[in-house]
């Protein structure tokens, strides 16, 4: 049933209109318009749950027609997608923030997984290799096609995921959190193929949290809130701020992204020494190399490094030993040592570790808010084993209040709620535990930027209760607004130790890519 | 009115399956012309799927883990070979053969649960092997099949609660000769007085509990279920008691002995999954493995104390069978495990962890239940009643896939 429109006279490759789509009790959507010019990379950014996904989704046929109100025009043509099949039969592809990557299979079958080169069901190997190639030197990937994904990095599986959609013939490549898990490098490099594709007459829609990406790519942005189109911004006009883009995403101004506070650091409650751990599968290398840091009461205390520096693995075999092999070292609670050889040990010496993964590992997405909030410190809800259930619920309703959880009950499954929101059931269960000293990892990684600075708040609450804090993140900027004092950490060693106010973005990036001595590079 | 309707609509998949059930019950109820509910028909229904109430609520506990258990039938049939043995070979007295065989399930479960746990061999694996090794043990021990067996041994599965009470007599035709009333007959004779306490102090205790349960809630502050709701379900449940407990004392004996262990043990396993610390553990680690090994759950622990457990109830359904058969075979415990695993799916138990309810398994138990009497009742060929029940197993988990689907969509 497609139809010709006269809106192709502005080139705009999409025209979605009026798109509305209601879940059971949330309308998702309302009236939102989407409008891309031909050839430009047009960013979208805007809070969690603020409907990014979701208008993607169903571009991409994932929420099919007629689950949504509206019309989808592309090059043109009314299209109504019933899957993702029909989606890319027009050139659209969607690279999700998951990557979609069988990790046993090799680059080049991966890059052809459901568009095998075959002929009568039979692969011609040959012409896998040798198109693969061709795709791969597109991106810039220089490794053989015949590796497997698992032995590639996050930032290469990246590259194969736009190597796969370009073999599809994309014209319009949609990029969820393309980022999110790089590091700066692979970041820079991503952010450079998209600017080529865009080059070569590829239209790109970019989903990010990051502002400075939009600002360095992107073309025109749009910005979405609850549900609805706020505002399209045309970057190119050299006009429009990050602030600018914060006030479109949550409603007001945020001169201040970080709340003022001032800790009132106590004696020492956390001392870890000589810390070194080898990895797992290589157990002659070291991933920490005699660490040694302290948390004194009431501090925060911030974890910079760039990735595979070991801030995670540091964190994770501290606790409870929960990575790596060959661990030695020790760890001081107010003054004597502790053991923390086992989860549960580590849990009774005080300490808390809130996972940089948090569905893989901190919550349990089938269980209700209330389950997950009392997880950790559930025998202290119990009488002979018996769990009190009327209490259990009152623990979960009250960090529902502190923490402002946003959920229609305690009693819904996690799996229903914003990233933010299961952010906060991670704190909010580590809290219940009552320990002495945090780890934070990466606390306020994938939500957004109203939640981050509720996320700040509760941390300087923890701080002021004479909870000793330790933060790991990767935006530098985040530690500089939050922490008293700033370790890096390069190559498993650490490399400094600078009090906030004499740390700069530029002097933590020197440490943290200081090469040990002799290292050859 | 309508906060009832929404609340039912809401809650009504975790009715669907009872509801169909019931539909079953009614379905045969009217193909056999009501044989199917002739009171001597719901003991034996009872008396003959008592194993698969027993194993299957071991076995949904250790499939919310994310495990599986194949070695169970075996494992009936190797503990039921000793139990035998015991009592027919060293005239061993039952009650000490009984308690004897219980700890061998113990220890026959440590074993598998060792390799599980500690060594963390796949269950799948682990059991598989166990289905080898306790069948062949139980053809060494049990090759010569062992009878007869103590009469009082055998009470276990084929007695009944004494009727110490007497009984009330409703006689035949009183109502039923009353114009429309014909199928009132099913409901006349001499009811046992015991058995209808039992069921009067089920409901009485049901909604005892329901009550408590909502003022607790009230006095937290909490969120009550509309009160239409809870009289709907209390009426309902209740009608369904009492109409097993009218069927039941009308019957030859009154209560069967293996309704009352079955019916402890629903309510004993209840509470330690919903209710227990190690409960929550159980979901926890089959809904987020990695997440409850960094919470501090003692994982090993959990999952070895779940095949410790198996075993225990595997002992449990050997000491019901071998009584019921009177003798002692290897044979005895063919495709148990299959019947144990199907109960808990049809019961609504996710295939692949976290999710999954003793009651659900206990409805799924008795679909397959009324599913083997109505078509035995209908003179159905034992190979068909296989095919039958297939079918039901797969409807069952894609009319769940299919409304999990549709929820998720709308």
């Amino acid at each position: 049933m497609p139809q010709t429109e006269p809106s192709t006279q502005d080139n705009y490759i999409l025209d979605m209109r009026a798109i509305s789509m209601i879940f059971p009790g949330v309308k998702a959507l309302e009236d939102v318009s989407l409008k891309v010019r031909r050839g430009t990379i047009h960013a979208i950014c805007g809070e969690n749950g603020a409907g990014k996904s979701t208008l993607m989704k169903i571009l991409s046929g994932v929420h099919p027609y007629p689950s949504y109100s509206g019309d989808v025009y592309f090059e043109g043509e009314r299209c109504e997608f019933k899957s993702i099949r029909d989606s890319e039969a027009r050139g659209i592809v969607i690279i999700h923030q998951e990557l979609a990557l069988s990790p046993y299979l090799s680059i080049a079958e991966n890059i052809f997984l459901g568009n095998e080169r075959s002929k009568g069901g039979v692969i011609n190997w040959n012409t896998t290799e040798t198109q693969a190639a061709a795709l791969m030197e597109r991106v810039g990937l220089t490794e053989n096609p015949q590796t497997a994904i698992v032995d590639i990095g996050v930032g290469k599986q990246q590259l194969v995921e736009i190597a796969k959609a370009l073999s599809k013939r994309v014209k319009l490549l949609i990029l969820d959190e393309p980022t999110a898990a790089l590091n700066d490098d692979d970041s820079a490099h991503l952010l450079e193929l998209v600017r080529q594709l865009k080059a070569q007459g590829i239209t790109c829609i970019m989903i990010t949290h990051k502002l400075g990406e939009i600002a360095a790519v992107a073309d025109t942005t749009t910005v979405i809130r609850d549900g609805k189109t706020v505002d399209t911004l045309d970057m190119t006009s050299g006009q429009i701020t990050e602030e600018i883009m914060i006030k479109g995403m949550v409603g007001r101004e945020m001169n201040n992204r970080y709340p003022n506070h001032t800790s009132a650091v106590g004696e020492e409650i956390l001392r870890i020494e000589d810390w070194t751990v080898h990895h797992p599968l290589d157990s002659a290398r070291k991933v920490v190399d005699s660490a040694s840091l302290t948390v004194r009461r009431g501090e925060i205390v911030g974890l910079a490094g760039l990735m595979g520096a070991g801030r995670t693995e540091l964190a994770m075999s501290v606790f409870g030993r929960a990575y790596g092999v060959g661990i030695s070292g020790r760890v001081y609670k107010n003054g004597a040592e502790v053991s923390t050889r086992t989860v549960s040990q580590a849990v009774a010496a005080g300490l808390a570790y809130v996972t940089e993964d948090r569905k893989r590992y901190g919550l349990n997405l089938i269980q209700t808010v209330k389950e997950n909030i009392t997880s950790v410190a559930l025998s202290r809800l119990a009488r002979w084993g018996a769990i009190e259930l009327n209490a259990e619920t009152g623990v979960a309703e009250r960090y529902r209040q502190e923490l402002s959880i946003k959920t229609p009950s305690v009693e819904v499954p996690a799996s229903k709620l914003s990233g933010g929101n299961q952010q906060k059931i991670v704190l909010a269960k580590w809290i219940y535990s009552e320990p002495d000293v945090l780890i934070l990892d990466e606390p306020t990684r994938g939500i957004d930027v109203g939640a981050k600075y509720e996320i700040y708040t509760i941390i300087n609450t923890l701080a002021d209760s004479g909870k000793g804090v330790l933060v790991i993140s990767s935006e530098l900027p985040e530690l500089l607004g939050i922490c008293d004092r700033i370790y890096t950490l390069s190559e498993g060693r650490i490399t400094g130790d600078v009090p906030r106010g004499e740390a700069t973005p530029e002097s933590l990036m020197t440490l943290m890519t200081q090469q040990q001595e002799g290292a050859v590079r | 009115m309508s906060a009832v309707t929404e609340y039912l609509g809401k809650n009504l998949r975790q009715y669907g399956i009872m509801g169909a059930l019931a539909v079953i019950v009614a379905i045969f109820a009217m193909m056999t012309g009501g044989k199917l509910l002739i009171p001597n028909n719901m003991a034996s229904l009872i008396q003959q799927n008592s194993y698969v109430l027993i194993l299957a609520i071991g076995m949904v506990m250790v499939i919310v883990a994310g495990h599986i258990d194949l070695s169970v039938g075996s494992l009936v049939a190797f503990i039921g070979g000793v139990l035998g043995w015991m009592m027919y070979h060293w005239d061993w007295p039952w009650p000490l053969a009984v308690l004897a065989a219980l700890i061998l399930g113990l220890i026959c479960g440590a074993w598998q649960g060792f390799w599980v746990a500690y060594v963390r061999i796949p269950a799948f694996i682990v059991t598989l092997a166990g289905m080898l090794i306790f069948r062949g043990l139980a053809i060494v021990i049990a090759g010569v099949t062992m009878a007869p067996l103590p009469n009082g041994f055998k009470t276990i599965s084929s007695g009944s609660i004494p009727n110490f009470l007497r009984y009330v007599n409703l006689p035949k035709g009183s109502i039923s000769s009353l114009p429309g009333m014909g199928w009132f007959a099913l409901f006349e004779g001499g009811y046992d007085v015991v058995t209808l306490l039992i069921g009067l102090i089920a409901i009485g205790g049901l909604i005892f509990s329901q009550l408590r349960k909502r003022a607790s809630q009230r006095r937290h502050g909490l969120a009550l279920e509309p009160t239409g709701a809870l009289v709907i379900k209390l009426v309902v449940i209740s009608l369904a008691i009492l109409l097993l407990t009218a069927l039941l004392s009308l019957s030859a004996g009154g209560t069967p002995i293996v309704l009352i262990i079955v019916g402890l043990l629903i309510m004993i396993y209840t509470f330690v999954l919903n209710r227990t610390v190690f409960g929550r553990h159980v979901y926890a680690i089959g809904g987020n493995l990695n997440a409850a090994i960094l919470s501090g759950v003692n994982t090993r622990r959990v999952n070895f104390m779940l095949f410790v457990n198996m075993g225990l109830l595997s002992a449990v359904a050997a000491v019901v069978v071998t009584a019921r058969a009177g003798a002692a075979t290897a044979q005895v415990g063919q495709n148990y495990e299959l019947d144990a695993i199907a109960a808990c799916f049809i019961g609504g138990t996710a295939v692949t962890g976290g999710i999954g309810r003793i009651s659900g398994a206990m409805v799924g138990a008795l679909v397959m239940g009324v599913l083997n009497m109505g078509l035995s009742i209908l003179n159905v060929d034992s190979a068909w009643q296989q095919s039958v029940k297939g079918l039901v197993l797969l409807g069952a988990v894609a009319l769940d896939l299919l409304s999990k689907r549709r929820s998720v969509v709308s």
